[in-house]
């Protein structure tokens, strides 16, 4: 593992992506990526109490189905990173705590699974030999801490975002045939200033548009190098953002770069 | 300088990138269903008064039941469907405070009784009730002070 450029790791031994998994709500379940998700949910609140018990019980069930899929021991996997959305990692420290897995609770609101996946690799080059890597986030819990209740009679401008209810998990290896993780690019806090709380997409995009040219300058590469260029967060305005922003620095990225968030609903 | 590396410059990038929300439309449904339920208080308040109670007691009686209908509404998960369609239009009402003190009331059941039910009922409503409390009370001050001719305290 070796510091490349300002900001890159390249990793010796890269880690490989030995499994994942993921669990979905019902609007998840209705768009266009559908098909490819482990389990969708037919409600919210999946035989919870609350919304924040349902979340809980979407990482913990996500994380034992990867563990499941892999075919490896729990007890051989060395740690976990990962985090949510809510108040303490609450998610996910609730969610995880039968696993008996030293814990990292990690916090990158939508950079939180990258942020996990990044510092799992970097743990592979050290101690561990298999790391358990995992995120969550639930729209009910997102929207009771973090806006306005429910069942509230406001609007939402066309500019807001909807957070995705579910979980995703990935077990990390040291050893194993790829697809792997090489190159790791951690981003600097960029604002511009936006405030307007309902556009999340304008305000993320001049950060990610930073790390990925800052990771275009260390590894010396250009964007036709990457047969996908993907960004966790953005939206439909966030990533036409971004495409502007990469183009008034010079670099093309409109044919090979995607969202999730404008691909999910 | 490239516009897009100033905050100015990229605010006013962003606004253009922005879709707007579509005022016309929203002010219209605001119109005609925030003028729908004034009418139906009206059509209340004349029922209460050929019945024969006199004018405060009908605007009381007016007041009670749009509460009560918006406070129903919320629970059956129908009013944030008229807010989303109306916006101020069923906001402004009497229907819209309901509606802000009914919905966190059942957002935060999950935790309780006392610290979530009591606590956070008025976490929307709350700015409300403190300026809206604290601006009757300095009017109320100031018309102490210029009228005190015509003002018995007791």
């Amino acid at each position: 593992m070796k510091k490349i450029g300002k900001q890159t790791i390249k990793f010796d031994t890269p880690p490989t992506i030995l499994e994942c998994s993921s669990i979905v709500g019902p609007k998840e379940a209705q768009g266009p990526l559908a098909k490819y998700f482990d389990q969708t949910l037919e409600d919210e609140f999946w035989g919870e109490k609350s919304w924040e018990k349902a979340e809980s019980k979407i990482i913990k069930e996500a994380t034992n189905m990867v563990i499941a899929k892999s075919g490896i021991s729990s007890q051989d996997i060395d740690c976990v990173f990962a985090g949510d959305l809510l108040n303490q990692c609450i998610s996910s420290s609730f969610g995880l705590r039968e696993i008996n897995i030293p814990f990292f609770g990690v916090f990158g609101a939508c950079s939180t699974f990258v942020e996990s996946l990044s510092l799992g690799a970097i743990a592979t080059e050290s101690f561990a030999k298999h790391v358990l890597c995992a995120t969550s986030s639930h729209f009910c819990s997102a929207e009771k801490q973090f806006r306005f209740p429910l069942e509230l009679g406001n609007q939402r401008p066309p500019s807001s975002q909807w957070t995705v209810t579910g979980s995703g998990a990935a077990i990390l290896s040291k050893d194993g045939n790829g697809p792997y993780i090489t190159h790791i690019t951690p981003g600097k806090i960029v604002d511009m200033g936006i405030k307007d709380g309902n556009n999340m997409g304008a305000a993320m995009a001049p950060a990610f548009s930073d790390t990925l040219i800052t990771h275009f300058t260390d590894t010396g590469r250009s964007p036709s190098y990457y047969d996908a260029i993907i960004s966790g967060d953005l939206g439909h305005i966030g990533k036409d953002i971004a495409i502007d922003i990469a183009k008034s620095k010079g670099y093309n990225i409109k044919s090979n770069y995607n969202d999730c968030r404008s691909s999910y609903f | 300088m490239d516009p897009l590396e100033t905050k100015k410059g990229y605010q006013d990038y962003v606004d253009k990138k922005s879709p707007n929300s579509k005022i016309l439309k929203n002010c219209f449904n605001a119109f005609w269903v925030g003028g729908l339920i004034c009418t139906i208080g009206q059509v209340i308040l004349n029922i209460c008064k050929e019945r024969g109670f006199d004018t405060q007691t009908s605007g009381t009686i007016v007041s009670i039941l749009l509460i009560g209908i918006s406070a129903f509404l919320t629970g059956l998960n129908l009013f944030n469907k008229i807010g989303k369609f109306a916006g101020a239009g069923s906001l402004i009402p009497i229907t819209g405070f309901a509606n802000s003190i009914v919905s966190p009331a059942m957002e935060y059941k999950s935790e309780g009784y006392v610290m979530g039910v009591g606590g956070k009922m008025f976490t929307v409503a709350g700015p409300v009730l403190v300026f809206g409390i604290s601006a009757s009370i300095l009017v109320g001050i100031i018309f102490l002070i210029f009228n005190t001719q015509s003002v018995t305290l007791v």
